[in-house]
């Protein structure tokens, strides 16, 4: 699957009732780093597609989920297992990193 | 093997790959994944290049800058360069994801990171209150009390742009003047949600989960003090980002690697440096992409003393290369 984009309404369908792995990415479109992110993590998702969801909120559209979930820095990687953060990963990384800090909890 | 390897992104490396590739070379620029287009970034408007009289947003030119490269036939790879062999006629980058490339000259343009404050809370409270880019996480802060530490143009923009969503902006600097432009320094001080913390250092900063404020040492009396706030923004310099040559080309005093006079030729042959990598004082985009287009034309010049048969050694030297390049010649 490719990223996708899912906001308030879809979110516990998307991510919280998930049964893969879900990254997901707090974003913005003035958020240079994040633009940067965008495509590295579109790749990560096609690759790792059998194991991982990466889901794409925009802050800007969703203040609430931003807000529940604390965030406070731009771009920030959520990482999802059954409905509960177990990983954050907060600014732009290379893949290799985010692959690295995410392996753990792709098993 | 490639004529040229760009590693950077930002104004010093397209102004490079510009040139390189109207001159015909088919550089490859090397943009890292996640820091494509460098500093520019992470900036708003950009009102001092010229050629934009109403201004322009940063990202918005680091894309003109990558169109125009582009088009004149530079490759731009988004990946990482994770080790160079800058040793020899061939030099070799090799990439996060495996891949090497090999290339007669490499222009080194990789700019320069964030300086951070040092202290021990700084990792665990990033990105909780702690930041260093105001456009991205400014946002988060509205009708919060923040503070920029630093006295530079940098600190300038971030607290004139951080007074857009915080209700109140301190500005904790050093000394009693700053270092920032004159311009920039008014429209700080005209700006009514902003205040000056003069004299002073940050020697902590506060909270277990997140930002509360800082602990302050007055630079004049020594004095100790707390400040309460919401979001710490850090602008107090940048390093030049060099650990990718550590050990492989000479280094100056103050961290930049070395070039020779106004070139931007290093201490290895066939190595070439621009921007803020080479420069730890002006540090704008103009520049930076002045440097660059010196590098594109170093590289160049190298590049044809290697191809023409008139500069090996028993050759008399051209009268019209200058003696660097008959040396660099004579040692290839």
């Amino acid at each position: 699957m490719a990223t996708r984009a899912s906001d308030a309404s879809t979110f516990d369908h998307d991510v919280l009732q998930s049964e893969k792995v879900v990254l997901v990415d707090f974003w913005a479109e003035w958020c240079g780093p994040c633009r940067a992110l965008g495509p590295v993590l579109d790749q990560l998702a096609d690759d790792l597609d059998d194991k991982l969801d990466v889901v794409k909120i925009n802050v800007d559209h969703n203040p609430g989920l931003a807000l529940r979930y604390q965030i406070t820095s731009m771009p920030v990687m959520k990482i999802f297992r059954g409905g509960e953060v177990v990983h954050t990963i907060i600014g732009a990384k290379p893949r290799p990193t985010i692959e690295n800090e995410i392996a753990a909890y792709l098993s | 093997m490639r004529n040229m390897v760009i590693v950077g992104s930002g104004p010093a490396a397209f102004t490079a790959a510009i040139y390189a590739s109207r001159a015909g070379l088919q550089p490859l620029l090397v943009a890292s994944s996640v820091e494509v287009g460098g500093e520019l970034m992470n900036t708003t408007e950009v009102e001092n290049f010229p050629g934009f009289p109403e201004g322009i947003l940063g990202p918005e030119l680091m894309t003109k800058f990558q169109a125009q490269a582009e088009r004149f036939g530079t490759e731009v790879e988004v990946e990482d360069v994770v080790d160079l062999d800058l040793e020899g006629p061939v030099k070799r980058v090799r990439l996060g994801a495996g891949t090497v490339h090999e290339c007669a000259t490499v222009v080194f343009a990789t700019g320069s990171a964030y300086r951070k404050l040092g202290l021990e809370e700084e990792e665990r409270l990033s990105g909780h209150g702690l930041s260093w880019c105001a456009t991205c996480d400014g946002f988060f802060f509205r009708g919060k009390t923040i503070a920029v530490v630093g006295g530079g143009d940098s600190a300038m923009e971030e607290a004139t742009f951080l007074t857009r969503f915080a209700e109140r902006v301190y500005v904790v600097h050093r000394r009693d003047t700053l270092r920032a432009s004159h311009i920039m320094q008014q429209r700080a001080f005209d700006d009514p949600k902003i205040t000056f913390v003069w004299n002073s250092e940050v020697t902590a900063v506060l909270g277990e989960t997140a930002v509360t404020g800082v602990t302050l040492r007055d630079t004049a009396t020594g004095e100790h003090s707390d400040l309460t706030l919401d979001g710490l923004f850090v602008a107090i310099g940048h390093d030049p980002r060099t650990h990718l040559v550590h050990g492989k080309v000479d280094l100056t005093s103050e961290g930049t690697i070395a070039v020779q006079g106004r070139s931007s030729r290093t201490s290895v042959d066939g190595v070439f440096a621009a921007g803020d990598v080479v420069d730890p004082h002006y540090r704008q985009a103009i520049t930076a992409a002045g440097s660059g287009a010196v590098a594109a034309l170093d590289a160049e010049t190298y590049l044809s003393a290697l191809a023409s048969p008139v500069l090996t050694d028993e050759a008399e030297p051209s009268t019209v290369t200058s003696e660097d390049d008959v040396a660099l010649a004579s040692t290839t």
